[in-house]
């Protein structure tokens, strides 16, 4: 099972502007990677849980949360749960950033998500 | 695995049943739950859909529990699905497509049909009920299609869909069989005053009328009274009552009145078998309304949790109609008889009016028109059959003198019992509320909103959850419950741009540092007000902060609900050259837009440029950016005039075009409009724009806070001037305060409201150096400018991490 995940390597720290989201393509999957204020960096597939869709990457960032950018869900982007009072899930995959250089890695089942 | 749980069947995916679901899930009910609706959707707020048709909401808003949720919750769904019968014998759920399904205990919710009159022609094409999506969809349809609709029943659903169909552009008229709207919520005056304010916004009505037969071959083409005239009408809408719906349960062999009968437990004649919402008859009672509906789940959930609980009683049942500027609510008994003591209260020139109905001196009902805010109140007092006193009759008639009002309030919600539900559209309990306040600190309504669900539908319980706060809060009420411009402060515009000032503060960091923001970096409400009145502030220091721009401005393009872009080029005052049309139409081509489409502000929308290639589009277009996504000036729109109507007497295309390259890119509080006309037959329509300006033989008249959007409103004459550079320096003068004043968001239509037209003149008009030094201060602000995208095209960085995307 976790010899089928894969990483993938998407740009260094400094390719990712503070608080301004910017649309990755992992293999299959279109990936919205935030780095927040802190400094740390988040990637979520980029569509939005609401009923109606829509990219996620355009949102405004703010602390640890995204807020939608067509419907202004508030999105946490650290575990991706809707915040109350909608609901839903967000798909969030883990980051590490290794002396500058940012990875991604998605379950294999994802690969062909998109 | 865990050991075999019972299997719970609900039939009826609608309000009430899915209601009781979730209450037993927040109980902890240990359940496999399966759920059957005949309805292909999910679960959904069914009291909304007036405002669907109203156009406020679509059918995703309305969804209460999508399908993730039954999923979350390992619920069997089955949508499209009609249960036909139960087994009793084999405890099995029978339905039309063939399954059977095993069941322990079983809750039948289906709900209510539309009641259509048995007359002939009823079921010809074009006459549907009021009561789902799918009539809904069918109403939306024939307002594209169709001029004339009427409506049978004057009651809250008749006159719903009325106002409905008219703001989708129909000419409707109501039938009502009694002379008196909503006769059996409202008493004869209040009936007259909702009457007259609804021909106000442009419904019909024939009143007294009894129709006998519908009209027309195939399709409905008019309605038959018993008096023997006749009413034209394309679209029939019956909204005269609701029928229990109990075919199942009779067919099942469970006794049947007009509804399920069941008990206090909602019990029915069948073992196992449960019944809930407008289905059921309890103690002779059929109810057509969420709140009781939900009392009824509260009750059966428990009892299906294992939890002791009392019985269900019945409800008294309050209604309100949801039909924006129509104020009315009715409480428990309105008409009046011997037996009862009334106080009322009319008043003609603020239309409003209030009884309260007594009988022994005890609250037994209340009628309001035009002031509601004392509805929530009332409704408890009759709720809990409560005897007048002199201070009660002070508060609710509002003839307390100064003072203690609040206290009196806190003691109503006091008396209230944990499990009484304050929001019935989304089965809020006061405990609940409680919970949120006491639990988290909540100090808002607004707060309690996002964590509960509260006030978030029809808003009608809004009073009630701000009394519960209050009461909760108890002293601290006061201050802490002060609204804020978002839940992040509870600090005012007026505060913060002043806090701004004194304390000399430069980012919208640094404001909600030392203002003390509950969210250290706001949210997407707050963040691009403060970026906006710091800009406003510092027009020449501010730096704008990208990330706290609304996606529109930030990428200075239009998103569209696929993610793709529209770009639309300047085309100063409406006028363009075959040369820039050209450019336009081969770009159009090059990078296969969706659409051309000409805007309502007379420019050219090209719709449908996928993000990367929006920045190649602006560069190859090589014009100015037409601002269509911003909060600034959008157009100018402009007739004719003088350089070739035969009426025109000023050169509006000119004058239309120097104000727009004058005022463009510079932010204002809400998006900008003008119009320029050439003569007073105003063909620009500037009586729908912020700044409205109609050209006359000696110079220009200048109209302000008009709009055409969702709260239209037609613009107040401002002033009357002779030259063009009075009217520039006015225009600026007027831009300028309503930048300075106007909170962010808030369109100028809401501005001049707010401040009064006559002080924005007195500020503009009245002292010649209070203009100048506006004007001077506008000026200021607009050499500091940039075309955004001369700045993108220039900067590499940003342009790449805005709109590239990376395949990895
Ligand atoms: C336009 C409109 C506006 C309204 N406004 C208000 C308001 O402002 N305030 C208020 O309190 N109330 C309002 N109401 C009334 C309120 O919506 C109802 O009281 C409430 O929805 C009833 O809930 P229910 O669960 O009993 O029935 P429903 O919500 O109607 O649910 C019943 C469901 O069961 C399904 N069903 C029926 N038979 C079967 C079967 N045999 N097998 C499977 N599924 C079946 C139906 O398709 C339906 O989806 C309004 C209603 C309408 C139509
Ligand atoms: S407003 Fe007057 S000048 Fe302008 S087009 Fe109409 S008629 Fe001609
Ligand atoms: S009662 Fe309708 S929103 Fe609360």
């Amino acid at each position: 099972m976790e010899r089928s995940n894969r990483e993938y390597t998407i740009g260094r720290v400094e390719d990712f502007m503070l608080q301004i989201g910017r649309v990755i393509h992992a293999g299959d999957v279109e990936l919205a990677i935030f780095r927040t204020s802190d400094g740390a960096v988040y990637a979520v597939r980029n569509h939005s849980p609401h009923p109606k869709g829509g990219p996620l990457a355009e949102g405004i960032v703010s602390g640890y949360y995204l807020y939608d950018p067509l419907h202004d869900w508030k999105i946490d982007l650290r575990t991706g749960e809707v915040q109350a009072p909608d609901r839903g899930q967000a798909e969030v995959y883990p980051v590490t950033v290794e002396g500058g250089v940012v990875k991604v890695t998605l379950p294999a089942a994802v690969t062909n998500l998109n | 695995m865990a050991a075999e749980r019972e299997k719970l069947v609900l039939i009826g995916n609608g309000m009430a049943g899915v209601g009781t679901i979730e209450q037993i899930l927040k109980l902890g009910g240990a359940y496999d739950i399966t759920v059957f609706g005949s309805e292909p959707h999910p679960n959904y707020n069914r009291i909304m859909l007036s405002y669907v048709l109203e156009g406020s909401k679509t059918i995703e808003d309305i969804i209460l529990n999508d399908l993730g949720w039954y999923e979350d919750n390992h619920i069997t769904l089955h949508t499209g699905t009609t249960v036909t019968r139960i087994d009793e014998q084999n405890k099995l759920i029978l339905t039309d497509n063939g399954l059977a399904v095993p069941y322990d205990k079983a809750i039948i919710a289906t709900g209510s049909n539309s009641f259509i009159l048995p007359v002939p022609g009823s079921t010809k094409d074009g006459v549907v009920g009021f009561r789902d999506i799918a009539d809904c969809d069918a109403m939306l349809a024939a307002a594209k299609q169709y001029r004339t609709a009427a409506v049978i029943g004057g009651g809250l659903l008749g006159l719903e869909a009325a106002k409905g169909l008219v703001n989708l552009g129909m000419d409707v008229t109501v039938v009502h069989l009694l002379e008196d709207l909503m006769e059996r919520q409202l008493d004869r005056t209040a009936s007259s005053m909702l009457q007259a304010e609804l021909t106000r916004q442009g419904v019909k009505f024939a009143m007294g009328k009894q129709t006998v037969e519908l009209t027309g071959e195939e399709r409905v083409t008019g309605l038959r009274f018993s008096d023997g005239s006749e009413l034209p009408a394309e679209f029939v809408v019956m909204a005269v009552g609701i029928k229990p719906n109990v075919q199942l349960a009779k067919d099942s062999g469970i006794t049947v009145n007009r509804g399920i009968v069941v008990d206090d437990y909602m019990q029915t004649s069948m073992a196992d078998v449960y019944s809930v919402g407008e289905c059921t008859e309890h103690r002779g009672t059929c109810y057509g309304l969420v709140a009781p509906l939900f009392e009824q789940g509260m009750v059966l959930a428990k009892h299906l949790s294992g939890s002791q609980t009392p019985g269900y009683e019945g409800s008294v049942v309050a209604t309100k109609l949801k039909i924006s500027g129509v104020d009315v609510f009715s409480a428990g008994e309105f008409t009046e008889t011997p037996e009862h003591t009334v106080i009322s209260a009319k008043d003609e020139w603020k239309r409003t009016y209030k009884k309260i109905l007594l009988k022994d001196n005890v609250i037994v009902g209340a009628v309001l028109f035009g002031d509601v805010t004392e509805s929530a109140n009332l409704q408890k007092l009759v709720k809990n059959s409560t005897e007048m006193t002199n201070e009660i009759y002070d508060e609710v008639m509002g003839t307390s003198c100064c003072g203690g009002g609040g206290a009196k309030k806190g003691m109503s919600v006091e008396a209230m019992a944990d499990e009484e539900i304050v929001c019935g559209c989304n089965g809020v309990t006061k405990k609940a509320i409680v919970d949120a306040v006491t639990e988290n600190g909540f100090t808002t309504v607004d707060e309690i909103k996002a964590c509960t669900g509260a006030t978030r539908s029809c808003g009608g319980c809004k009073p009630v959850v701000e009394q519960i706060l209050q009461f909760v809060l108890g002293d601290s009420f006061q201050q802490s419950a002060k609204q804020g411009i978002c839940s992040c402060t509870p600090l005012s515009r007026d505060e913060i741009v002043a806090e701004i000032t004194a304390k000399g503060l430069r980012t919208t960091k640094e404001v909600m540092h030392v203002l003390d923001w509950k969210q250290a970096e706001g949210c997407s409400k707050c963040r691009p007000a403060v970026n906006y009145y710091l800009g406003m502030i510092y027009p020449d220091t501010h730096e704008d902060e990208k990330e706290s721009r609304f996606v529109n401005e930030r990428m200075s393009a239009n998103i569209q609900k696929d993610g793709t872009y529209t770009v639309i080029p300047r085309m100063y005052g409406g006028v363009t050259t075959p040369e820039d049309l050209k450019r336009i139409a081969d770009v159009s081509l090059k990078y296969d837009v969706k659409v051309v489409k000409v805007t309502g502000g007379q420019r050219l929308d090209l719709i449908g440029v996928k993000k990367e290639d929006v920045p190649k589009v602006w560069e190859e277009l090589d014009m100015p950016s037409g601002y269509g996504y911003a909060k600034s000036l959008r157009t100018v729109k402009t007739c004719v005039g003088s350089q070739f109507c035969r009426f025109g007497t000023q050169d509006s295309m000119g004058m239309g075009a120097m104000l727009e390259r004058k005022y463009e890119r510079l932010d204002m509080p809400a998006k900008f409009k003008m119009a320029v006309n050439g003569c007073p037959r105003n063909c620009a329509e500037s009586c729908t724009k912020d700044i409205g300006i109609v050209g006359n033989d000696g110079g220009w008249e200048v109209f302000i806070g008009g709009n055409g959007g969702i709260k239209p409103r037609i613009a107040d004459a401002f002033c009357k001037v002779k030259t063009d550079e009075e009217l520039v320096e006015v225009c600026s003068a007027v831009i300028q305060y309503y930048r300075e004043t106007g909170n962010y968001l808030e369109r100028t239509s809401e501005w001049v409201e707010r401040m009064g037209l006559e002080h924005i003149q007195t500020v503009v008009m009245g002292n010649d150096d209070n203009r100048k030094e506006l004007a001077a201060r506008i000026d200021f602000a607009l050499a500091q400018v940039r075309d955004p995208w001369r700045k993108m095209l220039d900067d590499k960085n940003t342009r790449t991490a805005l709109f590239e995307e990376t395949q990895v």
